[in-house]
């Protein structure tokens, strides 16, 4: 039974001990440690969540940075494929500029060509002309050297004329 | 209920492999309650009166009942080995005034027959109990009247610094100078990683608010940290000190029951001073049939009443039950008188310390755990069926 019997003494010293011992604990130790420990949980929650905005922070500069990327791209292509078609436009215009210069020289040249040729005749036909003269005159002149020639000839063109 | 019914099963379990223990020791089952008292007192006579007889014929005889006894039991004198032991102040609460006195005094006179003078009063110690010494002494050399087997001289109220109460001191001091260290090592260390003794005893310091006091107590629970952190540790270090076999350890002080009354009564105060209207409706006024308040009432005060008397003797046969299992092992060495059962005793023992370091902390967290529940229904807001 005495093992199970409260001693009065024990009880007494007891209270005092804890009943002291949770006073000065909560003020010296629990407080401070417990406070600690909030605040530390606290910064490292603070400090995960932090890091999770830059995360969604980076993720979306990424979707940003690719959305300008393909922005700029399509751009690009757009742009190169204006000048495509506008040097395809200009080399076609030149083309035709072309064409159209070259068969209106063509035909200058054509006109030129046909003028050059009619002088040219021209000159050949006077020349002939003059030359036949010449030549007539020469072989007239050699056959009509004497007087006798002449004057048969007179008469034979005299023979023809008929005095109406 | 938010209560983890697996540490109930577990405390079950460990009490009735302590209780089979006890009872399959020879030694043990004269400590159990169930003993015959006469027969227990009868022994105790017998001894008396051997050592009155031939003090030195008979002393290698050895009593393991005794000795197991002595070894759990509180005592003036701090017992260190052989006959080697030191006294502790004597403080009496007598009809005229305080008294204080050394325990070397009595001489370790523990049978009446040493009288002890101080401030003109005359002392005894019977079975480390002070009495009022009687002027002459009877047959046996004691001064004291007995009626059978009880002293029937008066006792004054003795608040002596014993054993157990100077074990507490060591304890409370060992918590303040560690908690105190820790808690400016938090300060000097603000906001970084614990460190040393720090990160040691943190994870428990959290284990506490975590897995104790917010489960059972929801969001209030802040208000009962330093409550539940004392009780813990307070029931945690002493555990510790009293599974230390050699001198500033081996207090049963969590074993006794003065301690674990005084803890459960602050315990039941706590929980009682927090209860809101809808506890104290609970017990008062149930939403039950009129008629049925006279057993309603018997019934809600009996368990308001049996969660801290189930708190009280939980915590005190764990701790006694182990403290005599490790002594009835080692005195089995004794009871043999050879060495060859040491090998088999100390295996035991060795196992039974491993179970005992386990049980040191489960049972300041059941303590803690069931106190916390306790708070947690008390200050429960309002959840009926109605």
């Amino acid at each position: 039974m005495e093992l199970v019997t409260p001693s009065i003494g024990l009880v007494f010293w007891t209270t005092l001990t804890f009943v002291l011992l949770i006073m000065l604990l909560s003020k010296f130790a629990w407080k401070p440690i417990v406070a600690a420990l909030n605040d530390r949980e606290k910064s490292i929650e603070d400090a995960l969540n932090a890091a999770e905005k830059a995360k969604e922070e980076l993720s979306r500069l990424n979707v940003e940075s690719d959305k300008l990327i393909k922005a700029a791209r399509v751009e690009r292509d757009k742009m190169l494929k204006e000048a495509k078609t506008l040097s395809d436009s200009l080399i076609h215009e030149a083309k035709v500029q072309a064409h159209a210069e070259g068969a209106k020289m063509i035909a200058k040249a054509h006109h030129e060509i046909n003028n050059q040729k009619l002088a040219a005749l021209a000159e050949v036909k006077n020349q002939v002309g003059a030359l036949s003269i010449q030549i007539a005159e020469k072989i007239l002149r050699k056959k009509f050297a004497d007087a006798k020639e002449q004057e048969a000839l007179v008469t034979e063109l005299l023979k023809d004329v008929k005095l109406n | 209920m938010r209560f983890n019914p697996l540490f109930l099963k577990k405390t079950i379990i460990l009490s009735s492999f302590f209780a089979i223990f006890s009872i399959c020791s020879p030694n043990a089952k004269a400590n159990s309650e169930g003993v015959d008292s006469a027969k227990h007192a009868a022994e105790h006579t017998e001894q008396v009166a051997e050592g009155h007889e031939d003090a030195h014929g008979k002393e290698g005889e050895f009593n393991a009942t005794e000795t197991i006894m002595e070894h759990i039991s509180d005592s003036h004198d701090w017992h260190l080995w052989g006959d080697k032991s030191f006294g502790l102040p004597v403080i009496l609460k007598t009809d005229a005034g305080l008294v204080h006195f050394n325990s070397e005094e009595f001489h370790h006179d523990n049978e009446g027959s040493h009288v002890v003078e101080a401030n003109g009063q005359r002392f005894v110690r019977f079975e480390n109990k002070v009495y009022y010494a009687s002027e002459t002494a009877n047959e046996k050399g004691q001064y004291l009247a007995f009626v059978g087997e009880h002293p029937t001289n008066g006792k004054p109220l003795d608040f002596s610094i014993t054993k157990n109460v100077a074990s507490m001191f060591l304890s409370a001091i060992l918590l303040l100078l560690i908690f105190t260290s820790i808690a400016s090592s938090y300060k000097n260390r603000e906001g970084k990683a614990p460190k040393g003794f720090q990160s040691l005893l943190e994870p428990i310091i959290v284990f506490v608010r975590d897995e104790i006091a917010r489960p059972n107590i929801g969001h209030r629970y802040v208000g009962y940290m330093p409550f539940l952190l004392t009780i813990f540790f307070f029931i945690w270090i002493n555990n510790l000190i009293g599974l230390v076999p050699i001198f500033p350890g081996g207090a049963n002080l969590t074993g006794n029951i003065a301690v674990t009354f005084t803890l459960g009564v602050i315990s039941f105060l706590v929980v009682s001073f927090s209860g809101n209207k809808y506890y104290w409706k609970h017990i008062f006024a149930p939403d039950v049939p009129w008629w049925l308040y006279p057993i309603m009432l018997i019934v809600e005060i009996i368990g308001v009443l049996s969660k801290p008397f189930a708190l009280i003797v939980r915590l005190f046969a764990n701790i006694t039950a182990g403290h005599i299992i490790v002594l009835s092992l080692i005195s089995l060495i004794f009871i043999f008188k050879t060495m060859a059962i040491a090998p088999v005793s100390i295996g035991f023992v060795l196992f039974m310390y491993v179970l005992e370091l386990l049980v040191a902390f489960l049972q300041a967290f059941i303590f803690t755990m069931l106190t916390a529940l306790f708070i947690g229904t008390a200050v429960e807001e309002h959840h009926h069926y109605d």
